[in-house]
C-alpha cells in the first residue's frame, strides 16, 4: 500500500486516535482468547477463537500503521510488548474479567457493535490507510457480531438460569459502554481533521441495533449511569496490569525472538 | 453421554467455489439450525473451502442399513446388460 508511506501524521492527536483503535482491538482479541481451550462446546471454542484472531489481525495491521506514520522505527511488535499499561488505550470495557461465556460474549458483542458503527465512518477517513483497514474489517466485524447475537438471544431467552446470568452480565458490563461514547480532546481533534467521526455521533445508532438484540433477548437494559472509565486516556482498571503480564512475558523474556 | 439436554448432531455440507454439488464433509453439534450454519462456517470453512454450506439434522436422514448389503447391492454384480455396454453407436454420437 503505497498510500500508507506517503502518509503524514495530521495532528499530535493521530497516533493517539489509532493506538484506541488498535488497543481495543487487541486487548479484547485477548480476553476473548483466554476461552481459547475452554470454550463450552469444541464448536464454539473454534468459533469464539476466530473472532479474537480477527481482532488480532485488526490490531497488526493498525499498530503497523501507526507506526509507519509515526517513522520512529516501532513495529506492531513494539507496541502491543513493549509498552506499559499507561501507554495502553483501550475502553475499560475490553479490559474487564471474561466472567462466564455469557458475560464474555455480550462484552464481545457491545465492543464489536461499537465498532460496526465505527468502520463505515471510518472508511471515509483522511488517512487512506486508516479508511482501507475500515473497509477490509468491516465484513469481519459484521460476522463477529451477527454471531454474538445468536449467543445472546439463546441465553437471555433460554432457561431461568441462563437468564438471570445474563442479565447479572448486562449489570456487570454495560456500565462501562459510555466510555465508547465520550468526546474527548483527542476524538474532538480526530473529528475536526477528518480522521473519525464524533463518538457521540454513533450512540443512537448504536443504541438502537443494541437496544433491539437484549429486547428480544428478553433482558432489560440497565439505568444510564454516567461514565467512570477512562481507559482511553490510559487510566486502567487493575485487570489490564494482569493481562498484559501474561500477554507480554514472553516476548519481554525473548526480545527479538522469531518463530 | 447421550441425554436428552445434549444438543443435536448436524450434517454439513459445503459446495465448493468451482463446485456444482454440496459435498458432505463432516458434522457437529448445534442447538439449532441457525446456530448450526454459523459453527459450520467457523468450522468448515476457515481456509475458503466453501461458498455455499448446507446444515441437516442427522437423525432426519433416513439412511440404508449396512445389514442389507446383500439383498440391496450385490445382486447388481451379475447384472451387466444394466450397463449400456452392448450398443454399437453410430460414428456421430462416439463421444458420448
Amino acid at each position: 500500500m503505497n498510500t500508507l508511506s506517503e502518509a503524514v501524521l495530521l495532528g499530535p492527536h493521530h497516533l493517539a486516535y489509532l493506538l484506541r483503535l488498535a488497543d481495543g482491538a487487541l486487548i479484547l482479541g485477548q480476553r476473548i482468547a483466554e476461552w481459547c481451550g475452554h470454550g463450552p462446546v469444541v464448536e464454539e471454542d473454534i468459533a469464539f477463537t476466530n473472532i479474537a484472531l480477527d481482532l488480532l489481525g485488526q490490531a497488526r495491521l493498525l499498530y503497523t500503521h501507526a507506526g509507519q506514520l509515526e517513522g520512529a522505527g516501532r513495529d506492531e511488535d513494539a507496541f502491543a510488548y513493549w509498552r506499559d499499561e499507561k501507554q495502553f488505550f483501550n475502553p475499560t470495557l475490553v479490559e474487564i474479567p471474561n466472567g462466564d461465556f455469557g458475560q464474555s460474549a455480550l462484552r464481545a458483542y457491545a465492543y464489536t457493535s461499537y465498532q460496526q458503527c465505527l468502520w463505515p465512518a471510518l472508511e471515509r477517513s483522511q488517512d487512506l490507510g486508516l479508511a482501507a483497514i475500515a473497509r477490509k474489517s468491516r465484513p469481519e466485524t459484521a460476522y463477529h457480531c451477527e454471531h454474538l447475537a445468536q449467543w445472546i438471544l439463546r441465553l437471555g431467552d433460554g432457561t431461568a438460569e441462563s437468564h438471570s446470568r445474563m442479565q447479572q452480565a448486562l449489570e456487570t458490563v454495560w456500565r462501562y459502554t459510555p466510555e465508547l461514547f465520550v468526546d474527548d480532546a483527542v476524538e474532538q481533534a480526530a473529528a475536526q481533521s477528518g480522521l473519525g467521526p464524533a463518538p457521540s455521533s454513533l450512540i443512537v445508532q448504536w443504541q438502537q441495533g443494541t437496544s433491539a438484540l437484549l429486547r428480544q433477548a428478553t433482558l432489560s437494559l440497565p439505568a444510564a449511569t454516567p461514565c467512570a472509565a477512562a481507559g482511553r486516556q490510559g487510566q486502567h482498571s487493575p485487570h489490564l496490569g494482569a493481562l498484559l503480564a501474561e500477554m507480554q512475558s514472553l516476548a519481554r523474556a525473548h526480545p527479538g525472538a522469531q518463530w | 453421554m447421550s441425554n436428552a439436554k445434549e444438543w443435536p448432531l448436524w450434517e454439513v455440507f459445503i459446495r465448493s467455489r468451482a463446485g456444482l454439488d454440496h459435498k458432505h464433509c463432516g458434522s457437529l453439534h448445534a442447538p439449532d439450525g441457525a446456530l448450526a450454519l454459523q459453527t459450520a462456517r467457523d468450522v468448515y470453512t476457515r481456509r475458503q473451502e466453501g461458498v455455499s454450506i448446507w446444515v441437516m439434522r442427522a437423525d432426519q436422514i433416513v439412511a440404508s442399513d449396512p445389514a442389507h448389503k446383500a439383498a440391496y447391492f450385490d445382486p447388481m454384480q451379475d447384472k451387466i446388460y444394466r450397463h449400456p455396454t452392448f450398443y454399437q453407436l453410430p460414428d456421430d454420437v462416439n463421444h458420448l
